[in-house]
């Protein structure tokens, strides 16, 4: 259907429907290397949808997800998730009862096998790159607590480093900052610039201050149907955002 | 010789708990019971094996199975099957109309033996087929309904019907099973009497020593990575699932496991008691096991040995007296253990085990000595494992 691209993604043509009711319509949608990329839009506009459809929950009804050039569309979730694209949940979505050593254990990207794992070494390679992935999510102090104790904020970190120790060429995040502190969404801002380097990063986000602050791209969507794409200051000043989100 | 510290024995704690247990059933019971009783808890012991499968299973994989029974029970039909084909020499069964084939087979008019019977009459192929067609079965059981993301209340009903399906298959089919009343009157292993006292104590040994080997492989696979998998996917299936893991392969893989240990299990039941029938594989046997697992602490491999042990002595102990009272104590301990402790033996253990054992810090000092070895993110599993 489509050619090559440089893309790291590109959606064409996406469509999705639930008994008729059309949640994705069309979409195109492409992602640079390095780019963070956030799609905001009202509620029901389908953005969740987008990310379970680019991470295989949801199966789409038409078009194509392509992923360094790899289809998509047509493989499993494990087989998504080892090509390179990793996804966050909109709740924290942690192993609450392993520590925090253990749930960045349990994502390290090797022995996924059922013998693969029994036979699982807990190596000095393994070990470094915990450490060197709880640092970065600023729990590097905390790889015995039990990840049910941690703050809301914390189990957020935690599973964006759950996903950052795969190494992901994709990254999606579902709403990263709901629910934290004025300082916590200030330090996940920080963290998400710091891990754009060198990969995409797709961000799905309703705060719009944070959006401003992290965006290199917003899409706007709206009823399964992108209404704007461009920098933010582009789309805030863009009369049909305004009438969606202020008209009613 | 740290790696079978840590990963077999489970660190001191584990190993202290596993020393007693070993010390319990290979020194304690001997030396206490008669060859009688001692037979018992050797009967006892063969459910063990099906209860620490639902620790792996259930407690650990969060996986209900209701139909342990129906492994238990492949395995102890396949030992019994080898066994009665011994016992049916042409010799021992010439006055049937049909010399050389088991008694109930010629009871209902059955000329020759079914093509299925005949590979049990080697002793090798008996034992490969315990220990791989209840897992085959497993198998494709799991296969169906992993694969498709059945789960939860959905596999407990069906591993339950499963039960009850394979119960009225062998009663229904009586000229090739031997019917509701099982395959008995079973006499001899490879020409020895398995019915005297001297092959008791060697089958409750053999039993003994089986648990304790099968307790150790589950310590393994519990410590392992796949364990702590186990645990993920407990909680948080999808998290697994988009970390890159086929979640299906993991479950039908414990499932395997758990129908191959029960099997054993039941094998190892059918050479003590000497028969094997149909009440051993529907859902009475089944539930029971679960309530033993519940009792002892599905989270622990050991407090599930400890659970089924209890139980049985309180079943046997309550029945000779008050047989129609049991019932209703075991389902009020059941309901007691879900309600009040959920962790069961084993979790009372944890909590109030300490005001115990400080009483004997003469021992447990003696054991202090390799403590600082222990790696930061093993204790929890292995202390939930051994307590």
């Amino acid at each position: 259907m489509s050619t090559n691209t440089d893309y790291t993604l590109s959606i064409e043509d996406l469509t999705v429907s639930f008994d008729g009711f059309k949640a994705v319509d069309s979409l195109n949608l492409y992602l640079d290397k390095n780019e963070l990329h956030v799609v905001i839009g009202p509620n029901g506009a389908g953005k969740t949808t987008v990310l379970d459809l680019i991470c295989g929950k949801t199966k789409a009804s038409s078009g194509s997800i392509k992923f360094l050039n790899q289809e998509l569309t047509n493989l499993s979730e494990h087989a998504i998730v080892r090509a390179g694209v990793g996804r966050k949940f909109q709740t924290p979505s942690i192993y609450e009862n392993l520590s925090v050593f253990e749930n960045l254990e349990v994502s390290y990207p090797q022995g996924r096998g059922v013998f693969g794992s029994l036979f699982f070494k807990r190596s000095d390679t393994v070990k470094d790159k915990i450490l060197e992935i709880a640092r970065e999510i600023m729990l590097d102090d905390m790889l015995d607590t039990e990840a049910a104790l941690l703050s809301h904020g914390q189990k957020q970190w935690l599973e964006i480093g759950m996903l950052l120790i795969q190494d992901p060429q994709l990254l999606m995040l579902d709403e990263p900052v709901a629910g934290m502190s004025v300082k916590e969404r200030e330090q996940t801002a920080e963290l998400l610039n710091k891990i754009s380097q060198g990969r995409s990063v797709l961000v799905i986000e309703h705060d719009m201050e944070f959006v401003a602050r992290i965006a290199h791209k917003v899409t706007v969507l709206h009823q399964g149907k992108i209404l704007a794409v461009g920098d933010m200051e582009t789309v805030q000043k863009d009369p049909k955002v305004i009438e969606v989100y202020l008209g009613h | 010789m740290s790696f079978v510290y840590e990963k077999l024995m489970g660190g001191k704690q584990g190993l202290i708990g596993l020393l007693i247990l070993a010390a319990l059933i290979l020194i304690v019971f001997p030396m206490m019971l008669d060859a009688f009783r001692l037979n018992l808890v050797g009967k006892y012991l063969t459910y063990a094996f099906a209860a620490v499968s639902l620790v792996l299973l259930w407690g650990y994989g969060g996986t209900l199975s209701l139909g342990q029974g129906v492994f238990f029970g492949l395995g102890g039909y396949a030992m019994a099957m080898f066994l009665k084909l011994e016992a049916s020499s042409p010799e021992n069964t010439s006055i049937q109309s049909t010399p050389g084939i088991p008694d109930f087979m010629d009871w209902n008019q059955l000329t020759e033996l079914p093509w299925f019977w005949e590979p049990f009459s080697s002793f090798t192929f008996t034992i490969i087929a315990i220990l791989t067609l209840p897992a085959l079965f497993a198998y494709i059981i799991g296969t169906a309904m992993f694969k498709r993301r059945v789960g939860g209340v959905y596999f407990a009903i069906i591993t339950q019907v499963i039960a009850v399906i394979l119960t009225i298959l062998i009663v229904g089919q009586q000229g090739f099973t031997g019917g509701i009343n099982g395959i008995t009157d079973l006499r001899t292993l490879n020409g020895w009497d398995i019915t005297s006292d001297s092959a008791k104590y060697i089958f409750y040994y053999i039993n003994a020593a089986l648990l304790l080997g099968v307790i150790v492989l589950s310590r393994f696979i519990l410590t392992s990575k796949f364990g702590r998998l186990l645990l993920a996917i407990r909680d948080k299936e999808d998290r697994v699932r988009f970390s890159g893991y086929d979640v299906a392969n993991f479950k039908i893989f414990i499932f395997c496991f758990a129908a191959m240990i029960s099997a054993i299990g039941g094998a190892m039941f059918t050479l003590q008691v000497g028969f094997m029938s149909p009440s051993f594989v529907g859902i009475v046997p089944s539930i029971e096991m679960v309530i033993f697992a519940a009792i002892g602490g599905r989270m622990s491999l050991i407090g599930a040995v400890y659970g089924t042990l209890l139980i049985n002595f309180g079943k046997t102990a309550f029945s000779e007296t008050f047989p129609e009272l049991w019932l209703f104590l075991m389902g009020a301990l059941f309901i007691g253990v879900v309600m009040f402790f959920p962790n069961g033996l084993a979790g009372l253990w944890a909590d109030y085990g300490h005001h115990l054992t400080s009483k004997f810090q003469f021992i447990t000092r003696f054991f202090k000595k390799d403590t600082a070895t222990m790696p930061s993110g093993a204790t929890k599993i292995s202390d939930a494992s051994s307590s």
